[in-house]
């Protein structure tokens, strides 16, 4: 728990490390808005910052779940409900425009289910249709309302584009409300979302209903693109449910830690969006919240050490690496056991016992000079130093061993079997391995080696 | 080679070498040589240090228990999924270079079968490669086609829907297909899964036709009873090489042990009674 | 409201449009890609503004290089994300395609002045403004964008239907006959990204989604050939165009002028009109067919049940044992709609005739042809149970069940091969004697 405190205060600290230097740096208008000091702004900012944190929140399950896409079927299907209702009271009021959403929302949702259902129909199909039908029906109404009304479109034009400029205290007590909605449910339905997230089949064998869990989670991810059409539009309010939980997904496998971070990312980027569209003219808030989480994102997937792309290809590129060292090392070493300590071994025979090529091994070994575990003569022979020596026994026989292992205990061992990152004694109990060295030691000819000696040097 | 070639029988090395395997990297005359892989899922070898060569001509069963890596095995040799180290050459080339050499039996599970094709369709489409690229099929394409469909028995169910297919009739339809692509090599990643015995027995002949034609195939397979009846070779794996050669001399009890654990299963004991009867036998 | 010779040119134009659409539609749904058209649909946007603002004109050229551009980086951005970030491929196209969309509804807002793009018009599609009478005799440049961009569709699904139909099917075979799936896969998206950025005066960059998979997947419905799924989810296409504008000429005269809507719209809901009775109506498949077939099954369920019951009425009559249990059960049987549907048409083929006893009661019994082919059904039934009691561990009371529910499938040669499987049983697990084979002959 502590951990997760910290990285969220990490989180926040850094942003409120790079707001305090913008406010230093900027200029008098932007810091106007910065420090919040007029009313509209308060309400904007705190809107979509609310809006933000609750999407972050629920999308985090709904992207784990494998259903971000439904989102998007959600969010275009509650255009049909908004202009339903527009046509019978006008855009006069807000509260039934939202009924309306929900509920044709709510029957896209359905209807996605139901077209799934249907053989040959698969998911990212009924997902399309959906979207489209909904939309083209949405749009239908739209038309016969503004015939029937005389009423300006302006009212739903914010429902699809989405626009903060005229959100107002009301906007944002009902963007609060949801918002607190969704931590409560996240807070006391934590333990249901993770296991219907994880393992859906375990859930119900849990006697959990996972059909009530799902519901209640689609509620919450309806009221929550519901309540965002407005600020941000239902061609963009999918953003806000899968953009900051995939970006929190590269930080940690922690669910508990990605929730949080989903959070703070989705309330980061309706800070951040909320604040740049207020300062410049002609910049319209929804789409400068997409872009603010697409940043969010980019920095994530590139940079975060967990999963991020960087990390992982640094990674992958060292573990070639530190195989290729060991199996240099463990060359020379096999080489040695057969025909004495200090042999010096020729490249080319070193060559032809592995695949690798001229370059790769010319490489590994002036590494391995570098470092001091093995001379390079003259001649092109290589032999290993004392300290090489050391390292290479013992990157034999931690080879061997999990070799032996694999052997003696085939029936448990692919679950173990980390050969690479750890020492045998890291992982084994400590009577399995002395029984593995017993064996080792027994075997007179060195437990077998997969791959054939005999090169002469 | 010389060196180890003096081990006592049982050593797994002796067996490698048996199969004529490797001291110096990739033998151009080997079909499949598969030189020092390691492959890893994420940062979790599943497959290390794999050394093999497959001898030509001959039905090679792969065979290991579930997490073993025989799926990975394939796909990694095909390039479907990437390698930490080591390589694999198709006739002492890269299979980038060897593609038309190789055909491919995927898992079933893999495939859509909801697509709009008969049985014929999928067939022909092993010969698209040698088909020009802008016209449609020929007539002596389909009946090429036709042909293998006969030849597993599927002649009456040609022009059937695939869906509309048993699980054991969707795979006769894959091994029709191979049959007509006519590659050298053949990976089938478990063609046995599932099916009814009409298609065992089908499987089983379309492997010998295919082993007459002088292919190899390697087929990973799960059922140990059947492994010596089905196989020339064996490819015992279990994260590494645990042994492979001919199958009269790696299937034996101690390397299925060594494949298996300590606690040998019902399976291996009825594979042992089989063993012996076949050796018994006439 | 007439029929005029503009709208004529709406339904050639919307027709055209949700052809080339479909023609690609097909390989989206197959290969399991709709939300890609979805993604790229939206993603063009940015690629639109781009080309209006660097050429300031609505040239063939600009737009179709913007939009191959942008269709190949949702393609590209989406494989790398999912591939190297591990992300999940529908959350991929999510994070791009809102993103692009993003940029682009920015760029246009800030250009406003400089670009003659209504962002209306980019989305929701606008036939109408552009083929009115007046326009009748010159030759919009949309329509020929249209035009070419359906010509080139058609050849690309003709002259690579192989490729495209192997690399859809199994990428992995593709490879190995030297078919490239990759560069299947991105010729397809930019195909798409070209028909969207085409279409998207007439029928708008959302609703375009409509066309490219509502006709695609009802054809795959009605068919199970890959060419006349292809030609019917053109079909279908064309249908709903010609419907939209029926329905905007028509409508307004029958049900009030407030009643009419943007073509566009009504032709997205027209394919899911049609695609809700692909789903109702399809042969085999449908609703409608599957709800017969379970009727028609469940009759025949009746009849045979009906059937058995009087066997064995008769043959605890023979035997002496108590005919109770038999008898309710068939008076149970024989009561309701459904029951004396079953009797009439047992009675109509024979099977069963109606016998009245004194007390003015009616009382079933077979027909010697009924009496043939009851005794076929129990002889399967009971071979069965004692099938089952041969090969598995259940209990004998929990056999009749699924018995009774297998002797209605089982063919002939399978009662064969079970009769082969058990030479020596007479008799079933409770007692009963199995009837000989063929009575009837």
């Amino acid at each position: 728990m502590i951990r997760h405190v910290w990285a969220l205060a990490g989180v926040l600290a850094s942003t409120a490390a790079a707001m305090a230097l913008a406010i230093i740096v900027v200029d008098e208008e932007t810091r106007q808005i910065l420090t919040l000091r007029e009313y509209n702004t308060r309400i904007v900012v705190l809107g979509t910052t609310l809006l933000g944190a609750a999407a972050g929140l629920i999308g985090t399950f709904m992207y784990l779940r494998k259903r971000a896409m439904i989102g998007d079927a959600l969010s275009h299907a509650t255009l049909p409900g908004i202009a339903i209702a527009f046509l019978f009271v006008g855009d006069k009021q807000i509260g039934p425009m939202l009924l309306g959403a929900a509920i044709s929302g709510v029957i896209g949702v359905l209807a996605v289910i139901g077209l799934r259902s249907i053989p040959r129909i698969k998911e990212d199909a009924a997902i399309g249709i959906v979207l489209s039908v909904f939309f083209g029906i949405g749009l239908m109404f739209v038309k016969i309302a503004q015939q029937t009304h005389t009423g300006n479109q302006a009212g739903l034009d914010r429902f699809i584009y989405g626009t903060t400029a005229g959100m107002i205290k009301q906007d944002a007590q009902w963007i609060g409300a949801t918002a607190l909605i969704v931590l409560l449910g996240v807070i006391f339905l934590f333990k249901e979302f993770r296991l219907i997230c994880f393992d859906q089949q375990f859930a119900s064998s849990q006697g959990r209903s996972v059909l009530l869990i799902d519901l209640l989670m689609m509620a919450m991810v309806v009221l929550t693109t519901v309540v965002g059409l407005q600020a941000v539009g239902l061609i963009l309010v999918v953003a806000l449910l899968i953009i900051p939980a995939a970006a929190a997904r590269f930080w940690t496998d922690d669910l508990t830690l990605m929730t949080l971070l989903a959070g703070a990312f989705g309330s980061i980027s309706g800070f951040a969006g909320a604040i740049v569209s207020a300062r410049f003219v002609n910049l319209p808030t929804g789409a400068v919240i997409v872009l603010a989480a697409g940043c969010v994102f980019a920095f994530s997937m590139l940079l975060a050490p967990h999963r991020g792309m960087t990390g992982t290809l640094l990674r992958r590129v060292g573990l070639s690496r530190r195989i290729g060292y060991q199996n240099v090392l463990r060359a020379l070493c096999e080489m040695e056991e057969e025909f004495g300590e200090g042999i010096r071994v020729g490249r080319t025979s070193l060559l032809e016992m592995r695949s690798w090529t001229g370059s790769t091994l010319n490489r590994l070994i002036r590494r391995a000079v570098r470092r001091g575990d093995a001379i390079a003569g003259p001649d092109n022979r290589v032999g290993l130093t004392r300290s090489g020596r050391i390292e290479a026994q013992r990157v034999l026989r931690n080879h061997r061993l999990w070799e032996l292992y694999l052997i003696r205990h085939a029936d448990v061992a692919p679950s173990h079997v980390d050969r690479d990152a750890d020492l045998v004694e890291h992982v084994l109990p400590p009577e399995t391995i002395r029984e593995l060295e017993h064996a080792l030691a027994e075997t007179t000819q060195i437990p077998p080696s997969p791959h054939a000696q005999g090169a002469v040097p | 080679m010389s060196t180890t070639g003096t081990k006592t029988s049982g050593d797994t090395n002796t067996v490698t070498d048996a199969a004529g395997s490797l001291s110096t990297h990739h033998d151009p005359r080997a079909p499949v040589s598969i030189h020092d892989m390691t492959v890893a899922y994420h940062r979790k070898p599943v497959l290390w240090d794999i050394d093999y060569a497959a001898t030509e001509g001959r039905l090679v069963g792969i065979v290991g228990p579930n997490g073993a890596g025989k799926s990975t095995l394939i796909k990694a040799s095909l390039d479907l999924i990437p390698k930490a180290s080591g390589s694999v050459r198709i006739y002492g080339k890269p299979y980038k270079k060897q593609r038309k050499l190789v055909g491919y039996v995927p898992q079933r599970e893999s495939i859509d079968w909801d697509f709009p094709a008969s049985a014929v369709d999928v067939v022909t489409m092993g010969l698209y490669g040698r088909m020009s690229w802008w016209l449609p099929p020929r007539k002596h394409h389909k009946e090429q086609a036709l042909h293998a469909l006969e030849q597993v028995g599927m002649a009456d169910l040609a022009h059937r829907q695939i869906s509309k297919l048993s699980g054991g009739q969707q795979q006769r339809v894959f091994l029709a297909r191979a049959l007509v692509q006519d590659a050298s090599i053949y990976f089938m990643d478990e063609p046995f899964a599932g099916v009814d015995a009409a298609t065992e027995s089908a499987i089983v002949a379309l492997l010998n036709e295919l082993k007459a034609r002088g292919k190899t195939v390697l087929v990973v397979h799960h059922d140990l009873q059947t492994v010596r009846e089905y196989f020339d070779d064996v490819l015992l794996l279990n994260m590494r090489v645990v042994a492979c050669g001919p199958t009269k001399d790696v299937f034996t009890h101690e390397n299925l042990q060594k494949t298996y654990g300590g606690k040998l299963t019902l399976l291996v004991e009825a594979a042992e009674a089989i063993a012996r009867s076949v050796r018994g036998g006439p | 409201m007439t029929w005029t010779l503009g709208d004529t040119y709406v339904v050639i134009i919307g027709a055209m449009s949700a052809s080339a659409c479909a023609l690609l539609g097909n390989y989206l749904v197959l290969r399991k890609m709709s939300l890609m058209g979805d993604a790229i649909s939206h993603a063009v946007l940015p690629g639109l503004v781009a080309a209006f603002l660097i050429t300031n004109s609505r040239g063939v050229g600009a737009m179709f290089v913007g939009a191959v551009i942008v269709g190949l980086i949702t393609a590209v951005f989406t494989q790398a994300i999912s591939k190297f970030g591990r992300v999940e491929e529908g959350a991929a196209m999510g994070v791009v395609f809102t993103i692009l969309f993003a940029g682009g509804l920015i760029m246009i807002r800030q250009q406003a002045d400089h670009v003659d793009l209504d962002p209306q018009c980019v989305l929701f599609g606008n036939i109408e403004t552009f083929y009115s009478d007046a326009l009748i005799g010159t030759i919009p440049q949309a329509g020929v964008n249209l035009a070419v961009v359906l010509l080139l569709d058609a050849l690309f699904v003709m002259l690579l239907y192989k490729q495209l139909k192997i690399t859809t099917f199994d990428p992995g075979l593709a490879t190995s006959v030297g078919i490239r799936a990759d560069i299947m896969h991105y010729a397809l998206m930019i195909m798409v990204a070209l028909t969207a950025v085409a279409s998207f005066e007439a029928v708008g960059s959302i609703l375009v989604i409509a066309m490219l998979i509502v006709p695609a997947v009802a054809a795959h419905l009605l068919t199970d050939r890959l060419p006349v799924m292809i030609l019917l989810s053109v079909t279908i296409a064309c249908i709903a165009a010609l419907a939209a504008r029926v329905y905007n000429v028509y409508a307004p005269g029958v049900f009030g002028s407030g009643i009419q809507a943007d073509t566009s719209a009504v032709m997205a809901v027209a394919t899911g009109i049609l695609l809700v009775g692909a789903i109702i109506l399809a042969p085999e498949r449908g609703l409608l067919s599957q709800a017969l077939q379970r009727i028609r099954l469940a009759l025949r369920i009746v009849q045979e049940d009906i059937l058995g019951l009087l066997y064995r009425q008769s043959e605890s009559r023979r035997t002496g044992s108590p005919t109770s249990e038999a008898e309710a059960l068939l008076g149970n049987a024989v009561r309701g709609l459904v029951a004396r549907w079953a009797v009439y048409r047992l009675r109509a083929r024979r099977l069963v005739k109606v016998d009245h006893t004194g007390s003015g009661q009616v009382a079933l019994a077979l027909t010697d042809k009924g009496e043939a082919r009851a005794a076929r059904l129990v002889r399967s039934h009971r071979l069965w149970e004692s099938y089952l009691a041969q090969h598995s561990d259940l209990p004998l009371d929990h056999l009749h069940m699924p018995a009774e529910r297998v002797e209605h499938y089982i063919s002939p040669e399978m009662v064969d091969r079970i009769r082969e499987d058990l030479p020596e049983v007479d008799l079933d697990p409770h007692g009963r004697e199995i009837p000989p084979p063929d009575a009837e002959s």
